[in-house]
């Protein structure tokens, strides 16, 4: 009967709790949704923001965000996916993996706008990079690579021994079996970690002051080459994206109608984290269920 | 059995250490061809241990040491010389629990072969079909080979393993309990399947079910605290066994 009890109220306990969290969760996204949602329309999303004037929109920045997040992953992915692949199947049980593990966590929980400060010292200013896209992107890698490496090393290190067991009594090379047999079977938890990776793009503001800057210089987006000033795509321009904007309208803008471009900028870019989350996802099944024949991802 | 000679396959005082814990001690054992060699004894006797060396499996396990020789045709395996990668495409492998890879059906089969080199599709169809047959699962699965592996039954799943280890045309068949995650119909199947295939190729196979092992294998290995304390043709290691510990283990007094 005691244990009954018990059981009873622990079970109401953890229910509790479960409904107050999706309580919340769901009362920020309607907040923020039902606020900023009248303000946004096809001017709002395409056309540039004002200093001064009311009626700006964050065109430039919906792409700084956009772009910053390619950007940022062509560095991350790789060199996540390479420091996690040795990890966890080539590097041997030692001290310096150890040391190696330690600084991988440590610098998982660094703060971000101290990664912020070392790209102004070591990027923009060592380097010559100046605000830009690519010291942002860099920056923002850095601050991503323990992230995607820790995730890469848990997904591989996840897959049962005995599917690489089978790939070896094949006579399989190791790099096959990484390839065609494990990662595979990793590729979901990947997937979920570089949706985490990305959302951390989106909604970084602090580690992109001091590197990809706080303005976007007028752009031309029928100029698509990199090395034009205007271009869009020039990754040595400053970039201010769409948290930077929320951030910068909020504390310093003169706008007159900083409210609304805030709160239509934060339900922007709750939109845009939700719409990259479920392409990620489907495009990850797509490939999941391409190379693995199989109807569902498990 | 027990020789000093160089063996066609058989191993040479061969032992496995875990750091300093010796898990197999100086085996000398020959598996003959034709013929299927069942290894017994309580767990943790090294049984599984000794088979796994046999192929270089561990290899993988950092703490794990083989000293000892394992012949083949008058190569020493275990030689630095000797190249695991190559060697393990002539020795097979099938283990407790089935573990087909998260392909098609015939994407499991087909990916070792194409590996070493067959590439022409009709080829590849060709040993799918004749390795899915000599696993007695054709007949079940011809219909869905690009259906995934994952969606079949424990017992198929493990019949496609076998076939998997055969798609790479190997002269040993190393087969690690096979059977003891497997409801007794399937264990049925993969003990036909076992002695159909003893016709081709050399079988080991480590098992704890000694009616399994009477009802399968040629000759019979009893292990304990990695000894071996007996290798001898089964009906004899059954019935006589020259061993008092044996007749202790296979009598059920204690393992």
């Amino acid at each position: 009967m005691k244990a009954k009890t018990a059981d009873k109220i622990a079970t109401g306990v953890i229910i509790f709790f479960a409904v107050l969290i999706v309580a919340i969760l769901g009362g920020l996204l309607g907040f923020i949704l039902i606020r900023g949602i009248s303000h946004i329309d096809w001017h709002f999303l395409t056309s540039p923001s004002q200093n001064f004037k009311a009626g700006g929109g964050i065109g430039p920045q919906l792409f700084n965000s956009l772009f910053l997040l390619v950007l940022t992953m062509i560095i991350t992915v790789p060199l996540g996916l390479g420091g996690g692949i040795y990890m966890a199947e080539y590097a041997k049980e030692n001290k310096l993996t150890g040391f190696i593990r330690l600084v991988v966590e440590v610098l998982s929980s660094f703060p971000s706008i101290v990664v912020g400060l070392f790209g102004l010292l070591l990027f923009v200013n060592t380097f010559g990079f100046g605000y830009s896209l690519l010291s942002g992107a860099i920056a923002l890698a850095i601050f991503n690579l323990p992230l995607m490496v820790r995730i890469t090393e848990q997904a591989f290190r996840a897959v049962p021994r005995e599917q690489k067991e089978a790939g070896l009594a094949l006579g399989l090379s190791k790099w096959k079996i990484i390839t065609s047999i494990l990662l595979p079977v990793a590729l979901p938890s990947l997937i979920t970690g570089t949706i985490l990776a990305a959302g951390r793009v989106f909604g970084e503001a602090a580690a992109l002051l001091f590197t990809s800057g706080m303005t976007t210089p007028p752009l031309d987006f029928t100029d698509w080459n990199p090395f034009h000033a205007r271009s869009p795509i020039n990754p040595m321009r400053s970039a201010e994206t769409l948290a930077v904007h929320i951030w910068k309208v909020n504390s310093e803008g003169r706008i007159p109608d900083a409210k609304d471009v805030s709160a239509g900028a934060s339900a922007v870019l709750v939109i845009m984290v939700l719409i990259f989350n479920l392409v990620a996802r489907w495009f990850g099944r797509v490939v999941y269920r391409k190379i693995t024949a199989s109807k569902q991802v498990n | 059995m027990q020789t000093s000679t160089q063996p066609r396959f058989g191993t040479e005082e061969l032992s496995v250490f875990y750091g300093t814990n010796e898990a197999v001690k100086k085996i000398n054992m020959e598996f003959p061809e034709k013929s299927v060699t069942a290894l017994i004894g309580p767990s943790g006797c090294g049984k599984s241990t000794f088979l796994r060396s046999l192929n270089r499996m561990n290899d993988e396990i950092a703490s794990a040491k083989v000293v000892g020789k394992i012949w083949m045709d008058g190569q020493d395996l275990n030689d630095k010389e000797t190249d695991a990668v190559t060697l393990r495409q002539k020795i097979g492998m099938v283990w407790q629990r089935p573990n087909p890879f998260y392909k098609s059906i015939y994407e499991n089969i087909a990916f070792g072969p194409r590996y070493h080199g067959t590439k022409s599709k009709k080829q590849l169809d060709e040993i799918v079909e004749q390795s899915l047959r000599r696993a007695a699962l054709w007949d079940e699965v011809k219909d869905r080979l690009k259906e995934s592996a994952l969606a079949l039954s424990g017992g198929q799943q493990q019949r496609l393993c076998i076939a998997r280890a055969l798609s790479v045309s190997p002269q040993i068949l190393l087969l690690d309990e096979p059977a003891s995650a497997l409801d007794p119909v399937s264990t049925g199947k993969v003990e036909e399947l076992i002695i159909e295939l003893k016709k081709e190729l050399r079988i080991v196979i480590v098992t704890h079910n000694m009616q399994q092992a009477a009802r399968v294998s040629d000759s019979t290995a009893y292990f304990y605290l990695g000894n071996l304390i007996e290798h001898d043709e089964t009906t004899k290691l059954f019935s006589n066994p020259s061993n008092q510990m044996t007749q202790e283990y296979i009598m059920g007094r204690f393992g």
